[in-house]
């Protein structure tokens, strides 16, 4: 067969939200590939700009459907070092015990997803199913399954009781013995074995060059992990091993991420069994000083960034979010050259990619010369008026 | 009245309308079990018929680009041909309604026209995804005929029939050979798994590679056909299997025969069934390798094991 151009995306099953990413296939194996982004921009660091620093929060939340605890994390503390405020170690080790328990959903999320993507529908099943046991503990705890809206400025929204704490510590206890379970079932399964060992190969240097985060990057042996290396919230607190793996293939990163629903199922318990009297949180001023600030977090996927830029008013000049996977994208489509056209979504998927998170961006193009155009604030607004007026 | 009893053998029982409803019924109960498994709910029972008449009931269309000729002709092809490979196959008395000394061939080719229709149709649709299914399922198509085609006539040696009926009649009355014959079992299990494209081996139409393969370009009432093809290739393909390697039919009279046809048949669907819950999707070389490597040994031994046994035991 000749070489023919594959595109994947914007629209295909292996991927949940929006992006393309251009295949040159020789056969069954990919030559090149390149990735285009902006499918998904929403304009919100623009938003933000235009909204209070509490209102802002409610936005971020929404940048994305799996780590929204991560965003609003990163934001507030953010603003709470603008503002030289210290919350109370309560509401640390809250944000702390929430943190972890979204890493928990979105790695089973992601377990589920590998396995689907090699068409092993029977793990994604199992693994979403008890998926459901920590989403009903995030909902006892927030009140919500996805957005939880437990930041605030200058702490947490709400307090934890002792029969939650209870609750809590009894799910985690079925979810690890669940977890088990999964790993002795995936690393039982032949195919799935065979689908996974020595697939996207990444090797160390190409992963600090192309500045790879997070378990993705720990599974190539760069040992990087914001919650250790620059701790936040209670992690300087509480004992915990980052899990570093030098294979460099896609097993490595299933691993990785089984290895830390460990390290967070520990995490929690420790954080509940250490938790401190106190109030839940302060009281923040309503006008932030001017300065600027970046704010780091180990998101699930990988380390999350913010940048918040004040100008002593009450809304933020502005804010500019760098979520994990835009990190990852480049070291990604280096894994998948010279692989198999077959290999492509777990490849992509090992990543656990969250385009919403990532599309910060969009690029206007001349649709006849393909050349790159501007348009200002007020051109685009009277572009905006002339669509929704038609 | 001959005509007339051909015709009810041909189009009704057990002929095509039977064969239809069968089909779907076995349809159903691969999703049921396999959503069981999976520790879902699953579907209702007439789940697989109204999603075959919603699909009827579709916009028709062919894709700028693909070969209308070949989009219209290749859906009720596949279909025919595995129909009329069903007319070889014993259901409820000692002789399918048609046999002639060979007739094993004639449904291994029948059985594997559907695969060159399938490429076909992915070749002709002027698509990414559907030639990269296309080439395939060709490729699978050459790694595990062998194994399969070698033990299908494993019973063909052994009895010296060259009908389904015949080499079935023969496992009846000899029903000592069927553990011998368990490894031929397992091998034409696999094989035939292979052949309907489902987890591991459905890599033709791996939904998260290419989209749907070869049937990407392919809806409505076509896609339809396809399916039904498809349905109906695991039914003639289970009831092949239950013929040469459990004795078809069953030993006593029509009815109870009738009912062993099903239980035989509705067991090999089980252990489909199984294999696909309990499986990733292996890549195309993985699954040639795989093939050559272990199910063609495989099946040479059950030969050798048959052909020992002829020479030695067996006057």
């Amino acid at each position: 067969m000749a070489r023919v151009k594959i595109p994947v995306g914007p629209q295909h099953p292996a991927l949940k939200e929006p992006a393309l990413f251009m295949f040159d296939v020789d056969g069954e194996v990919v030559v090149d590939a390149q990735v285009r982004l902006g499918y998904n921009h929403r304009g919100i660091e623009k938003a933000c700009e235009s909204r209070s620093y509490l209102r802002c929060i409610y936005l971020i939340e929404r940048i994305c459907g799996i780590c929204s605890h991560s965003h609003t994390t990163c934001f507030c503390q953010g603003v709470e070092e603008l503002l030289g405020l210290e919350i109370p170690p309560r509401a640390r080790f809250i944000r702390t015990v929430v943190a972890e328990l979204e890493r928990i959903h979105s790695h089973l999320l992601w377990l589920g997803v590998a396995g689907h993507e090699v068409g092993f529908d029977t793990l994604f099943m199992y693994t979403w199913r008890d998926r459901e046991l920590v989403q009903d503990v995030l909902e006892m705890i927030s009140g919500n399954r996805v957005n939880y809206a437990i930041n605030t400025v200058g702490g947490v929204r709400r307090d934890l009781d002792p029969s939650v704490v209870e609750k809590t510590l009894r799910a985690i206890d079925l979810l690890e013995e669940r977890t088990h379970y999964y790993q002795k079932v995936a690393t039982g399964e032949t195919t799935f074995m065979a689908r996974m060992r020595g697939v996207g190969k990444l090797s160390r240097e190409k992963a600090l060059e192309l500045c790879a985060v997070g378990p993705f990057a720990r599974a190539s042996g760069v040992d990087i992990d914001v919650r250790r290396d620059d701790p936040y919230a209670a992690y300087n607190e509480i004992p915990f091993q980052v899990i570093v793996l030098d294979w460099g293939d896609v097993l490595a990163r299933a691993v990785v991420r089984v290895l830390e629903l460990y390290q967070s199922y520990n995490i929690v318990r420790y954080a509940l069994k250490s938790l401190p009297d106190g109030p839940v949180a302060v009281k923040a001023p309503r006008k932030v000083p001017p300065g600027e600030v970046v704010s780091r977090y180990e998101a699930p996927r990988g380390e999350d960034i913010h940048y918040i830029r004040s100008n002593g008013t009450e809304m933020p000049e502005r804010v500019k979010v760098r979520a994990p996977t835009l990190g990852n994208l480049p070291a990604v489509v280096e894994s998948l050259k010279g692989g198999y056209v077959a290999d492509i979504p777990i490849t992509v998927a090992s990543i656990d990619p969250c385009l919403s998170c990532t599309d910060r961006i969009v690029e206007l193009r001349d649709l006849s010369s393909g050349r790159e155009q501007r348009m200002t604030w007020q051109e685009l607004q009277s572009y905006g008026a002339r669509w929704h007026g038609r | 009245m001959n005509a007339l009893m051909q015709a009810v053998w041909v189009l009704v029982f057990p002929g095509f309308l039977f064969l239809f409803v069968y089909a779907l019924f076995c349809e159903w109960l691969d999703r049921k079990l396999y959503a069981r498994l999976q520790n879902r709910v699953g579907p209702p029972w007439f789940q697989p018929f109204a999603d075959f008449v919603k699909l009827l009931a579709k916009e028709d269309v062919v894709p700028k680009g693909a070969s209308r000729g070949f989009f219209l002709a290749l859906p009720p092809l596949a279909v025919a041909a595995v129909a009329s490979a069903f007319l070889y196959v014993p259901v409820y008395a000692e002789r399918a309604p048609y046999w002639f000394q060979g007739d094993i061939i004639v449904v291994a080719y029948l059985l594997s026209l559907p695969t060159l229709i399938f490429f076909l149709a992915g070749w002709y649709s002027n698509n990414p995804f559907s030639s990269i299914g296309a080439t395939r399922a060709v490729t699978q198509l050459l790694a595990y005929e062998v194994p399969l085609l070698l033990v299908i006539l494993g019973p063909a040696l052994i009895s010296g029939e060259w009908s389904v009926s015949g080499a079935s009649a023969y496992m009846r009355s000899h029903p000592a050979l069927i553990p011998v014959q368990l490894l031929g079992l397992a091998v034409a299990v696999v094989a035939l798994q292979g052949k309907l494209e489902r987890v591991p081996f459905d890599i033709p139409e791996a939904e998260t590679e290419i989209v749907a393969g070869t049937f990407t370009e392919f809806g409505g009432r076509r896609l339809a056909l396809f399916r039904l093809a498809t349905d109906m290739e695991m039914v003639v393909g289970a009831a092949l299997l239950g013929s040469l390697f459990l004795g078809g039919y069953g030993p006593v009279g029509p009815v109870p025969g009738f009912v062993f046809f099903l239980l035989k048949t509705l067991f090999i669907v089980f252990l489909l069934c199984c294999l696909r819950a309990v499986s990733a999707r292996i890549r195309i070389d993985q699954m040639v390798g795989f093939c050559f490597r272990w199910l063609i040994p495989a099946a040479v031994a059950q030969v050798l094991i048959l052909v020992a046994l002829k020479g030695w035991w067996l006057p």
